[in-house]
């Protein structure tokens, strides 16, 4: 799937967030998008994954040359792990298993992606476990884990170890990179440390003041 | 002094020897709130649940009459009730007058806007993050706000119990439209009212001790539950 965003704009009252922002997604890979804080980035990913509206420009998600209709169905192939993910006052395993389960996917696959996506963050131990008592290391795997286990074709990643300490933004960074390996999804991140842009990006992206510039 | 002691001893012999008249008593009460707790809960969570999840105009003024009548006066309600149901009021026809059935109505009454505005309270203080999450993971509208009301389950049982609380512990409603009739109308407070002012202190004493008792389980009940949803996500989740 190919997502290719035209001079999107957003304004908040008075305040102009983006401007005639654009960007191409067209390949397999790691997208990072860098900016100093408060540049507009989150809100580009909010719009990018459906979540948000923009006041103009287009949002243009294609297959094989087709453009896609912004319906449930498309919504249901992206996803975006908010920096702030809004954990479920459940269990790690029903947190993960939400997007399976508002899908209507039978209980056993359903049991089988949650182990597979907990597995992969290194969070299965604690399947048992009240999410709302995880670690923000913790917690932020368990929003990449539940993002995973709906299989998206774009991954959303908003500041992904923004306050996270340095053992877990390692986890999280490995998380990605075995992601990329995978090979299935693409991954669009938002960060403002440059150093983890260079070690993950495939393409590298700049934002400031509201508007994406080439690298 | 003495009669007070008498009284409880005298009240406990009623407890413990499983007195009929007084069990009556206490199953009629437990039916009646729980039935109007029932109604209430079936009226009054849609309702808090749409003025908490959707913006419309006026729903400023709605909360606030909402609150309003959290405090309506039981004997007012009661009042209310009985002109309704009255021969000559508009429902006199259905008979119901000084029925469990007119209790269940009054008690309903008062418990509605408790429940409404408590779940309506229980939602409005999800964070908004768990709307955009479930949003983000291909939650349909519908679905997004089922994730919203679970989050609130701890808040809305909170206010269910509460509510209970309120109706077990009514007598000023009930006694205008139940009329006090014993074994058919007469439950907990009702008793208590009769039979202190004629001086029996017995039974009004072993009723006080199960009423009491009953305000202690719903307390113990709604710590359990306010404990079991402390862990808020407004205050842990944190990235």
């Amino acid at each position: 799937m190919n997502l290719i965003v035209s001079h999107i704009r957003k304004e908040y009252g008075e305040k102009t967030i983006l401007c005639d922002c654009s960007a191409s997604f067209d390949s397999r890979g790691t997208y990072v998008l860098m900016g100093p804080n408060g540049c507009g980035k989150s809100t580009f990913l909010r719009i990018c994954s459906l979540i948000e509206n923009q006041d103009g420009g287009e949002i243009l998600f294609s297959d094989d040359k087709s453009s896609l209709l912004h319906d449930l169905s498309l919504r249901r192939r992206i996803t975006l792990v908010l920096a702030r993910i809004g954990v479920f006052n459940t269990t790690v395993h029903k947190n993960v298993a939400y997007g399976l389960t508002i899908r209507g996917i039978h209980q056993s696959e359903i049991d089988k992606k949650v182990s597979s996506a907990l597995t992969f963050v290194g969070l299965e131990h604690k399947k048992n476990q009240r999410a709302l008592t995880l670690s923000s290391g913790e917690t932020q795997r368990l929003g990449i884990a539940r993002a995973l286990a709906i299989e998206p074709e774009i991954l959303f990643l908003d500041e992904p170890t923004a306050s996270v300490d340095q053992e877990n933004t390692e986890v999280i960074e490995s998380i990605i990179r075995t992601m990329k390996t995978g090979g299935r999804t693409t991954v669009i991140m938002t960060t403002h440390d440059r150093e983890q842009a260079e070690r993950l990006a495939d393409v590298l992206l700049f934002m400031k003041e509201g508007t994406i510039s080439p690298p | 002094m003495d009669s007070l002691l008498n009284g409880f001893l005298q009240a406990f012999n009623l407890i413990l020897h499983l007195n009929p008249e007084l069990f009556g008593i206490i199953f009629l009460s437990l039916k009646v709130s729980g039935l109007a707790l029932v109604l209430a809960t079936v009226f009054g969570l849609p309702f808090g649940a749409i003025a908490g999840l959707k913006r419309f105009p006026g729903q400023g003024l709605l909360v606030s009459l909402m609150n309003t009548f959290m405090g309506l006066p039981p004997v007012v309600v009661g009042l209310l009730v009985y002109l309704m149901l009255s021969r000559r009021g508009p429902l006199g026809f259905l008979g119901l007058l000084y029925t469990p059935s007119a209790m269940i109505i009054a008690q309903t009454i008062l418990a509605v806007p408790i429940v409404t505005a408590l779940c309506y309270s229980a939602i409005v203080s999800v964070d908004p993050i768990i709307r955009q999450a479930a949003r983000t993971l291909g939650a349909t509208p519908l679905q997004e706000a089922a994730a919203l009301i679970h989050e609130a389950r701890y808040g809305i049982i909170s206010a269910v119990i509460a509510a209970f609380g309120r109706v077990s512990a009514e007598v000023g409603s009930i006694l205008i439209v139940g009329g006090n009739i014993a074994g058919y109308t007469r439950v907990m407070t009702t008793t208590i009212a009769l039979e202190t002012d004629k001086g029996n202190f017995e039974l009004a004493l072993a009723l006080g001790i199960i009423l009491l008792l009953l305000s202690f389980i719903i307390n113990i009940a709604l710590h359990g539950v306010q404990k079991k949803g402390m862990y808020s996500p407004s205050h842990l989740d944190r990235p």
